[in-house]
């Protein structure tokens, strides 16, 4: 073999991998493989009038200014954000909350930009601006108020148990947890709580829910713990494999993170909540998501803090 | 800082699972890796094209997978592991298992032809000529290769994280989500954590290749 | 001992008999524990055709998702590779300086990125370097991730490749009048790159591999594409979504090394870049034994 060869092998696959890093670069503003959802198309009309409303140079300004809303949601909740892979966009009723809140700066569903944000990841997203806001089954604590603040709550959940159907172990409550081993999320809040405050059960930490359920279905764990609500999507895809137990015995208020300090934004998103309540779309945005498996509740109060 | 000093303990924990989950996954591969490096080298075709067929299959599929079907695959089979770290192990160990198994056969190779030659001429057999003469060289010459693996294997014990192997980075994971603050310093004290025993190791191989290492 | 049957005697007739009975036993084991294992999978119900059905429906997505996703992993593992060739490349020239305030950091950043886990490196760039100022978005999170230890190894596998080209290259380099980069540039470096293709397909095979980590930042490559299929369908797919995905990754990969392997062959048939005696100093992923 001579050199000429395999220095054309060398220069088509440089030119090769060039072409795709080109492709990726331009790729990127719309990229359906990293963060599913669409480009920004700013809608003209509606800028100039919406943006009149907003304070100048306040984020709801800056955002109808660019005509695209990124925000940070789960991608694999069940009814309160998960993918559908088919249209490329979460789905449920984090994100029908969010599509509400981006109506009110008098932008469309269609300016949104979908961004996955898993537990460990959403201050840190918040912190640097990669998302506008988060709304992520998004647990209000006062350690996360040190980094970020947040708008509602717009949701009260609760932590609870699932086990396998039929409750073999006979499982009420959490003190039943003793001597059992139960699976949540490694780093959640569900997981910290049984490791205080119920150190006799036994944990058993993956990193994403849907492997906590098979792991129960499996006879490899006796429970699964997180918000009542993430588990109620659990079950409605598989009903005959598993129950609640339903005695919720945490309040896990659900917020929309914000950048902190960011007064202006927290005070619009409360504001767009609450009339939310009033005009029925949260309700709405309930009965389509989540409502189909859990009980539509009355609407938490929002706390402006 | 503080996540770190506050959190000693939790991170002295997950690198003692790190270095039982790496200590028994490497028993169990070079066991088995020598097994099928001897396999490969075997006249019996069935042998050897198992031992390929392992090798070629296992080191294409990335450890998460495996890891994956060991954990939630082999319950459909009706084989139930006493606990999450076994299924580590296994996987872990079942996956480098096929790189011992380059490594050693490459060190089998590297034995000069006489030695095997010289051995039949003096009337031993196929599993006499591996045991007695090719394979105590081969593994002189395999120690650099499988200090690699090792320092690999080590790395590869992340993985555990996802599958409820509560390691070094499950650790990192659970002490960033609960000092959202602290972010970067969590993870270069898991960092360390982890150099501690990639260079040590390093260090320990470079002191038995100079022992030992045949000149080729 | 390149030829592996100074092992043992060629076989006899009795010993081709026992061959072929061995042969025959080992088929029935291997058979047997295959049928125990479809068994199993039957009772359980995973082999019902709607579960597998749903693999090749273009109604439920899947089949052009999965693809999508590969293509995803490709981009990442392609464009990761190029970009650690390349910082390998300066790594180990840098490792080979003589003044050792290059050298010095140099080594040290490649001790430390060839010691830490990949996946540790990805999740800290995901989470750490926004805190530092830096917004990538999640494709480049994970190429930085990759490459950042990609281009260690490299960089270990070119500095081998450099210090095997024979010494009269570079004293009659020298000789001629060039400077150190020159001869680096123009006689060195593309000498050790042919002589190390082998192991650097090879390690982009390792590179593909990895890019299968991305499913922790949420980069939707084809593990974390099979896994929103099953959270979207439901669990009762999951055995069968995730063998795709396993056979997909095995495929391409097998492809790979054997594109591997046809580089060596073709390579080492010219004198100027035989495979040369690898030092031990990276990871044993080149196929080392000879078929």
């Amino acid at each position: 073999m001579t050199r000429r060869p395999l220095s054309r092998i060398l220069a088509v696959t440089s030119a090769a991998a060039l072409a795709l890093a080109m492709a990726a670069c331009s790729s990127d503003a719309g990229d359906a493989e990293d963060s599913a959802g669409t480009t920004a198309e700013p809608t003209e009309e509606t800028d100039d009038a919406a943006a009149a409303e907003f304070p100048e140079g306040s984020t709801m300004a800056g955002l109808v200014e660019d005509g695209s809303v990124t925000v940070g949601t789960k991608f694999d909740q069940p009814g309160f954000g998960l993918l559908n892979p088919t249209t490329n966009e979460p789905e449920g009723f984090d994100v029908e909350i969010a599509k509400i809140i981006v109506d009110e700066l008098g932008l469309s569903a269609e300016d949104i930009e979908w961004v996955e944000t898993v537990s460990a990841n959403r201050e840190p997203f918040i912190q640097e601006g990669r998302v506008d806001f988060v709304v992520a089954t998004y647990t209000i604590n006062d350690t996360r108020k040190e980094v970020i603040d947040f708008a509602g709550p717009y949701y009260q959940a609760g932590q609870d148990i699932m086990v396998a159907a039929g409750n073999p172990l006979g499982i009420t409550g959490p003190d039943d947890l003793a001597g059992t081993t139960t699976c949540s999320v490694e780093g959640s809040t569900p997981a910290e709580n049984i490791r205080t405050n119920y150190p006799d059960a036994e944990l058993t930490l993956f990193d994403v829910y849907s492997k906590c359920a098979e792991a129960l279905k499996n006879g490899q764990v006796d429970s699964v713990t997180t918000d009542n609500v993430i588990l109620l999507g659990i079950i409605a895809q598989d009903p005959e494999s598993f129950e609640l137990v339903d005695n919720p015995f945490t309040e896990e208020p659900y917020g929309i993170g914000v950048q902190k300090g960011d007064d202006d934004f927290r005070s619009f998103i409360n504001d767009v909540l609450e009339a939310s309540y009033e005009d029925g779309r949260w309700a709405e945005a309930w009965d389509a998501t989540a409502g189909q498996f859990a009980e539509t509740p009355e609407p938490p109060a929002v706390d402006r803090y | 800082m503080s996540a770190i000093l506050d959190n000693l303990d939790l991170y002295w924990s997950g690198f003692l699972t790190t270095v039982s989950l790496s200590v028994l996954a490497a028993l169990l591969a070079f066991a088995l890796g020598t097994v099928l490096a001897a396999f490969r080298v075997s006249p019996f075709p069935p042998l050897a094209g198992f031992g390929t067929a392992y090798v070629e299959t296992v080191r294409n599929t990335p450890l998460t997978v495996l890891w994956f079907f060991m954990v939630f695959g082999l319950p459909l089979l009706n084989l139930t592991l006493p606990s999450f770290f076994v299924a580590g192990v296994l996987a872990l160990g079942l996956y480098t298992a096929a790189f011992v198994c380059e490594a050693v056969r490459s060190g089998i190779n590297s034995v000069s032809a006489g030695q095997a030659e010289a051995a039949r001429a003096i009337g031993l057999t196929f599993t006499q000529s591996l045991r007695l003469v090719v394979l105590p060289q081969a593994f002189r010459t395999v120690v650099p290769p499988l200090g690699n693996v090792w320092i690999a294997l080590v790395k590869n014990s992340s993985i555990g994280a996802a599958f409820a192997v509560t390691e070094i980075t499950a650790v990192a994971t659970r002490l960033a989500n609960s000092n959202p603050a602290d972010v970067i310093a969590v993870f270069l004290g898991a960092a360390v954590a982890y150099l501690v025993l990639t260079l040590s190791s390093g260090l320990a191989l470079e002191i038995i290749e100079r022992r030992v290492v045949v000149l080729r | 001992m390149s030829d592996q049957t100074v092992l043992y005697d060629h076989l006899g007739p009795k010993g081709r008999r026992n061959v072929r009975i061995g042969t025959a036993v080992g088929a029935v084991f291997l058979l047997g524990l295959i049928a125990l294992a479809l068994v199993q999978l039957q009772q359980s119900g995973q082999l019902e055709g709607e579960r597998w059905a749903i693999l090749f429906d273009p109604d439920t997505g899947v089949p052009q998702g999965l693809m999508r996703a590969l293509l995803a992993t490709l981009r990442a593992a392609v464009v990761a590779m190029a970009l650690s060739m390349l910082l390998g490349a300066l790594l180990a020239v840098g490792r080979l300086s003589e003044h050792a305030w290059v050298r010095v950091p140099i080594t040290a950043v490649v001790q430390f990125f060839r010691g830490v886990p990949l996946l540790l490196l990805i999740l800290f760039a995901y989470l750490a370097l926004p805190q530092l100022g830096i917004d990538l978005n999640l494709f480049w999170t994970l190429v930085v991730g990759l490459t950042a230890y990609n281009m260690a190894v490299l960089g270990e596998i070119f500095r081998a490749g450099i210090l095997s080209v024979d010494r009269g290259q570079w004293e009659a380099a020298y000789a001629l009048g060039l400077r150190k980069s020159q001869v680096m540039r123009l006689v060195l470096v593309p000498q050790a790159v042919r002589r190390m293709l082998p192991a650097i397909v090879s390690q982009l095979v390792t590179l593909l591999k990895d890019t299968s980590l991305g499913f922790i930042i949420g980069y939707f490559e084809l593990l974390r594409q099979g896994r929103a299929y099953v959270e979207f369908y439901g669990a009762r797919y999951g055995l069968q979504i995730y063998v795709a995905v396993a056979i997909i990754y095995i495929s391409v990969n097998l492809m790979l090394s054997l594109l591997a392997r046809w580089l060596d062959k073709r390579t080492s048939r010219s004198p100027k870049a035989a495979a040369v005696e690898l030092p031990d100093e990276y990871e044993p992923v080149v196929p080392l034994g000879r078929e």
